[in-house]
């Protein structure tokens, strides 16, 4: 399960961000921000190529020692980013996918509310309980 | 006064001794009934005040007698108020367990001559007058299913002995099935003989909420709910033994709020059915001077099928919860299941429209009390007139289908049994509302999604796809959701089929050329290897369910035998073919007797995949660090061999 679920507007702002130790917040806060780096690589080398042929889910951004990071984005330039435990091998690649689709859904879901406006921090609560779910259960 | 026997105390077994009997009947008497039974207002109002209870007692008489809840009293009512009455001067507190005892009788000043005169003073009872008068007032229509349970009180007054005014609605609830809530009306008036105490404190409890509620329509603010309180603390024990149900009664909406919203409704979008588009909801709401986030919260709770917009059942939803909130009540984290579009309470009944042109809330303006009060008293009549809701206790929402105004049973008992009927077809209707608001359609273009798809996984497994519909060529793991949800011996079909039933047919399935091609490499080795039998039932079932869609259509039983057949053939060899179904049924080699052993196959085979992939990895990292290492050793035996032959030397 994640152990950071980052979501970044599309001027690199953050709207959410959600760490399981939260302790350990500000790590994964820079990491999510350097991953940001590897989102704007990826999608701009792809930039050539129409959109609809760029995929959003971007796959494992980088790996480091203790977690791995993998980054999806949007139509509308908004970025997911999933910090998961290097340790927790068992992750496959499907259900990194799966985790990216459930939140984009319960992303738009927040963008459907008229009372919400794009650039706001999100604080919905439907929302952070599907982040919830992904996160690390175990801590 | 069928309303009011039926609403009354509720099932209150009240043991009458004769003096006490000669003395009710005589006050009742003097409470000028009308032809309903129903007392007048004045009258009773007077005679409340005269007996010199704070106001804050004689609200909690009012409500625990269900008077409040109906708005009027009753004859059931009135006895119950006054044992109440008798018990508050007693010392007792004002619960129906304190009339089960032996009591004095009620003492009136002035009213009647043979009662003592105790208490000299008695203060000014602002609220409750107003309240009586407002819930003797404006007598709404009863419902016919009333009038039988009318005769209830007027019979059981001639036993000279314990007799149970029927429960008001709100009573009843808790102790019945909790479907049938608000709708037992009758039928539960005359059973609840056993709810007594509990059903006593219930109402004061139930009609807390309902008080809070309805009063909130008539931006009430918290004057009248401070004795309220008083009640609710009291009764609070008693509420645990309550249902769950209980705790949902102010999210029931009752037939006046439902007009009201209705009204509110047409005058942002004249068409019932239509949408009401996302800002205008909002500027509608924001109104309501809620705070954003909450304003947000509500949207979030209401808008189930996440459209952006809302239409008429999630209107009311909103501007339930926003009249809740405005009345104290915290947001519910989840939408309460009255609240919740599928949700359909039979016998829904349209308040006449001379009730629903008051405004229920204010938005800009006053969201005091004051003259409201009044308003709220006949709030409570037309709520408690109201069969189906079980008066103030349910202010809960129910259907939101649009088709809720023409729905009036005039028969109460009808309701439990139309209830239940209806509840089974909403339970899954809700499901699938909840299902389709989960995963309704998403457009993403996420085309590359799949191609990457196609190309990681190994073609026997249907690539996920994208949220279009939960055809069941999605992902396996939907159709172990679904499986999970208990179809059946054969669950995936069931699951299928279900989902089918819920869901608009899945849209074709784009080629797949490499199950093809795993069909023409496979044809012969099909008894080999296990897993090399399965990837062609793999692909045979992609092409099978692609084909089950199209047989869908024609109903369900034509895929049972088909699938039946799958059996027998599998034990021939027959070579795949890529051809219509019914030769893709054929084509399965093994026996797969049900799917999902092949779905268990299926994410064995990817949970191995997935292992060998991590395992790849780690291959490559070791075989680099074996390169490295390699590299040093060699450096390290050159530098060796240097230092070497000046060792031998």
């Amino acid at each position: 399960m994640a152990v950071c679920i980052a979501v970044i507007a599309k001027e690199n702002c953050p709207l959410y961000i959600r760490s399981v130790p939260t302790q350990g917040e500000l790590k994964f806060h820079y990491t999510v921000h350097t991953s940001l780096d590897v989102v704007e690589e990826k999608i701009s080398g792809v930039g050539k190529a129409l959109a609809d042929q760029r995929e959003l889910y971007l796959g494992l951004l980088y790996p480091t020692e203790d977690y791995k990071v993998y980054g999806y984005v949007t139509n509308s330039k908004v970025k997911f980013v999933i910090v998961v435990d290097s340790s927790n091998t068992s992750l496959r690649d499907n259900e990194i996918r799966s985790m990216f689709r459930k939140l984009h859904n319960s992303f738009t879901d927040v963008m459907c509310n008229p009372f919400y406006n794009p650039g706001d921090p999100i604080q919905s609560k439907a929302f952070d309980s599907i982040v919830s779910t992904m996160m690390v259960q175990a801590c | 006064m069928d309303q009011g026997s039926a609403a009354g105390t509720g099932g209150t077994f009240i043991s009458l001794s004769d003096t006490e009997q000669r003395c009710y009947s005589g006050l009742y008497a003097l409470c000028q009934p009308d032809s309903s039974g129903k007392l007048a207002a004045g009258k009773v109002a007077e005679l409340f005040r005269a007996s010199q209870l704070p106001a804050e007692t004689l609200h909690q008489v009012t409500e625990v007698c269900g008077a409040k809840r109906l708005g009027y009293f009753g004859c059931g009512q009135f006895y119950v108020a006054l044992k109440l009455m008798a018990a508050a001067q007693v010392g007792l507190p004002v619960r129906l367990e304190s009339v089960a005892g032996e009591l004095p009788l009620p003492v009136f000043v002035g009213i009647m001559n043979e009662l003592e005169m105790r208490y000299p003073n008695h203060p000014s009872t602002n609220e409750s007058q107003p309240h009586i008068l407002g819930s003797l007032t404006g007598s709404a229509p009863r419902p016919p299913a009333d009038r039988p349970v009318l005769r209830h009180p007027d019979t059981s007054m001639d036993k000279q002995e314990a007799w149970s005014p029927p429960r008001s609605p709100g009573i009843s609830p808790p102790r019945s099935p909790s479907a049938y809530r608000s709708y037992p009306y009758g039928a539960q008036r005359n059973g609840t003989d056993t709810l007594l105490a509990h059903d006593g404190n219930v109402p004061g409890r139930l009609s807390v909420p309902q008080e809070n509620s309805s009063p909130s329509h008539y931006s009430l603010k918290l004057q009248s709910e401070h004795p309220v309180i008083t009640c609710v603390a009291s009764v609070e024990r008693l509420v645990e033994r309550a249902e769950i149900d209980y705790s949902d009664e102010p999210w029931r909406i009752t037939e006046e709020q439902r007009e009201y919203y209705t009204n509110q409704f047409r005058s942002l979008q004249p068409d019932l059915n239509a949408l009401i588009m996302g800002t205008v909801a909002k500027n509608f709401f924001t109104k309501s001077k809620l705070p954003i986030p909450e304003l947000s919260h509500i949207w979030e709770l209401s808008d189930v099928d996440k459209d952006g917009a809302l239409t008429f059942p999630e209107f009311c939803t909103a501007f339930h919860l926003i009249v809740a909130r405005k009345n104290g009540y915290p947001l519910p984290e989840t939408l309460p299941a009255t609240l919740r579009p599928g949700f359909v309470e039979p016998g829904v009944v349209t308040v006449p429209p001379s009730e629903a042109t008051e405004p229920l809330i204010v938005f800009d303006d006053k969201m005091m009390p004051g003259a409201n009060q009044l308003e709220m008293g006949s709030v409570d009549l037309q709520m408690t007139s109201r069969p189906g809701v079980t008066a103030k206790q349910d202010t809960r929402d129910e259907s939101r289908k649009p088709e809720f105004s023409p729905k009036r049973i005039p028969d109460p008992h009808e309701k439990p049994i139309q209830r239940v009927s209806t509840l089974k077809p909403d339970s899954p209707q809700e499901l699938d509302a909840n299902m389709k608001s989960r995963t309704r359609p998403r457009s993403y273009s996420s085309t590359s999604i799949d191609d990457a798809m196609k190309k990681v996984e190994e073609p026997p497994t249907p690539p996920p796809r994208p949220q279009k519909t939960h055809s069941r060529a999605s992902s396996l793991d939907l159709n172990k959701l679904f499986q999970q949800s208990g179809q059946g011996s054969r669950p995936s079909q069931h699951s299928l089929s279900a989902k089918s039933g819920w869901l608009p047919p899945p849209p074709a399935l784009p080629p797949r050329p490499p199950a093809t091609q795993i069909f023409s490499f496979l044809p012969g080795s099909e008894k080999s290897s296990q897993k090399a039998v399965q990837q062609p039932n793999f692909a045979d079932f992609s092409k099978f369910r692609e084909e089950d869609s199209t047989l869908r259509h024609q109903g369900h039983a034509p895929q049972k035998p088909v699938r039946r057949k799958l059996h027998p053939e599998s034990e021939s060899a027959t070579p795949p073919s890529a051809t219509p179904y019914s030769a893709a049924t054929l084509t399965k080699s093994t026996q797969r007797p049900p799917p999902k052993q092949k779905r268990e196959i299926q994410m064995a085979i990817r949970k191995n995949r997935e292992t060998n992939a991590v395992l790849t990895r780690l291959n490559s990292e070791l075989q680099q660090q074996l390169k490295v290492v390699h590299r040093e050793r060699v450096t390290l035996e050159s530098q060796l061999e240097l230092l070497r032959p000046v060792a031998s030397t």
